[in-house]
């Protein structure tokens, strides 16, 4: 489990941190279709300088987001793989049984390598250095105009704050139950997929159960306090935009263009 | 002496229950008292908080809260007038941050940002959880998410405060440390604050001005808790805990040691010994 860097996040001051959560998930966004405009090995040195730049200034380090890359290595290589072989078009380099590597694929298939670790290192700057319940605030603060269209922004941001808060209590109960478990004598990770499945059983349904009556407690805990629908509650917790945020703006924004020049060089 | 909550007639019974968790309750509470309320597992304890601010609506009779009645019309005024705390911590924190916790009730009434901005540190302030801010839930003990809970009940300034067996699931050190919270807020605070305990716990409700035994659902008597514990026959007979001062005087009378008939604290029977033993 603390492999998982998605969804992880690393406390720190750099500016980046001091970024609106809003600023940060919106750039990200947005960086996922920009990336495209590359089309020359220019405007992937460009790119690269720049996520480098912006991995630089969050002062966590290069390693933890190479470990982000980790779990999708595999991803990654066998993508990379089929653009090598079946890119058909260019010179042929190398012919053998069904496997052809041609000049395209090779630069294609570096392309969609380089293309991968940009969007997943500049994508997990967002989680690495904002809280959950602020990447959760962000979206809610994003999705409010769908409320008009009768979307209920504020309750199912209430919910994500719930269930996040809820994760390390839940995977505190999980284990105890489990230890609880393994003292009456249940294996788990044990025996072929049905047994292990089975095996399971004993630490779901508790789980699912605790689960229902610790949510019985809560909406009772919560309607104590006077809870009403969304719309009828102020907030204690406001984003608020600084001028970091407009220099990180104007910096992308000319990183864009930066990147729609070398298309002609 | 003003009267508070008023159970007139009271019956509730669960859905798919036999018999009823409440029957015919007649009860008042004075402003300014602290109550404790005490009896065994199923003796309807906690269907009597939750009926006081509309968790749960009676079957029959009728409530008031501070001349409010309890019904679906004045739910939300109720539920301003009355705090709760819970029995399990971690069941009860909204928030994703012990500040967050707090705000959770201004929210819920609309209370604007730069007022809640005060409030919420004042609140942590009076239970000594300033510190602890910026805390998730999960890093906190079972005694401090308990503060932090009552802190989003003072927070709003409820008129009365109910503990729902709050202290049940905390170590001795955090429940006496709640205790005193609470003998704190009472001398700071006085008539102005009702507290209504829900209780196993021998110290909790000997501090209150008053006890009552629930039995079934039904009263079985309402004394200060000099006369509740003296009986310590009639405790055992209901299923609750002796004080350690009555089982001494037990034990001491078995031996024939002739201890005296009133009601003791601990305090109180190390004071009687020592001047008995100056005496000899």
């Amino acid at each position: 489990m603390n492999k998982l860097i998605l969804g992880r996040y690393l406390p720190g001051d750099s500016w980046v941190h001091r970024l609106d959560a809003r600023t940060k998930f919106i750039l990200s966004m947005v960086f996922i279709f920009v990336i495209f405009m590359a089309n020359n090995v220019f405007g992937y040195l460009f790119a690269v300088a720049f996520v480098g730049l912006s991995i630089y200034m969050t002062g966590l380090g290069i390693k933890v987001f190479f470990d982000g890359l980790k779990p999708l290595a595999m991803l990654m290589f066998i993508t990379t793989l089929l653009q090598l072989f079946f890119m058909n078009t260019g010179t042929v380099l190398f012919h053998w049984w069904i496997f052809t590597i041609t000049t395209d694929g090779v630069i294609n298939s570096v392309v969609v390598f380089v293309r991968f670790m940009l969007i997943i290192m500049f994508t997990t700057i967002l989680t690495l250095t904002t809280p959950p319940l602020e990447v959760a605030d962000a979206m809610e603060s994003l999705m409010k105009p769908l409320r008009k269209i009768g979307v209920p922004v504020s309750e199912l941001a209430l919910m994500v704050s719930i269930a996040l808060r809820f994760v390390p209590t839940l995977m505190d109960e999980a284990e105890s139950i489990m230890n609880a478990q393994r003292a009456r004598g249940v294996a788990f990770n044990e025996g072929g997929l049905i047994k292990r499945a089975k095996s399971y059983i004993p630490l779901l349904i508790p789980l699912f159960v605790n689960a229902i009556k610790r949510a019985i407690e809560l909406g009772d805990a919560m309607e104590a306090r006077g809870y009403r629908d969304g719309e009828h509650r102020t907030k204690f917790r406001v984003l608020q935009f600084t001028k970091i945020d407009g220099v990180a703006f104007v910096a992308f924004l000319i990183f864009t263009i930066g990147l729609y020049a070398t298309r002609f060089i | 002496m003003q009267p508070i909550i008023e159970f007139k007639d009271v019956s509730f019974t669960y859905p798919n229950a036999e018999t009823p968790a409440l029957n015919h309750l007649n009860l008042t509470i004075n402003a300014g008292d602290w109550v404790a309320i005490i009896g065994h597992n199923g003796s309807g304890k906690s269907t009597f908080a939750k009926l006081i601010n509309y968790l749960l609506v009676p079957n029959a009779g009728s409530i008031t809260v501070d001349g409010v009645p309890v019904d679906e019309e004045h739910m939300y005024t109720v539920r301003d007038l009355v705090g709760m705390v819970f029995q399990n911590p971690d069941n009860q924190f909204v928030g994703a941050t012990v500040a967050d916790d707090v705000a959770f009730g201004l929210e819920n009434r609309q209370v604007p940002r730069d007022k809640m901005v005060k409030i919420v540190p004042e609140a942590l302030k009076r239970v000594q959880m300033d510190q602890f801010a910026d805390r998730e839930p999960a890093r906190l003990s079972g005694g401090q998410k308990q503060r932090v809970a009552m802190a989003s009940v003072l927070a709003i300034e409820p008129k009365i405060l109910i503990l729902d067996e709050a202290t049940s699931m905390l170590d001795p050190k955090g429940r006496r440390e709640m205790i005193q919270l609470v003998r704190d807020l009472k001398q700071e605070m006085g008539d102005a604050l009702t507290v209504l305990s829900i209780t196993h716990d021998i110290d909790e409700a000997a501090s209150a001005d008053q006890v009552v035994i629930l039995n079934d659902g039904e009263i079985n008597d309402v004394d200060t808790p000099e006369v509740i514990f003296s009986n310590a026959d009639r405790l055992k007979e209901l299923g609750l805990a002796v004080p350690f001062a009555e089982q001494l005087k037990e034990k001491l009378t078995a031996r024939g040691v002739k201890v005296p008939d009133t009601y003791q604290t601990t305090e109180g029977m190390v004071d009687w010994i020592w001047q008995l033993h100056s005496k000899m």
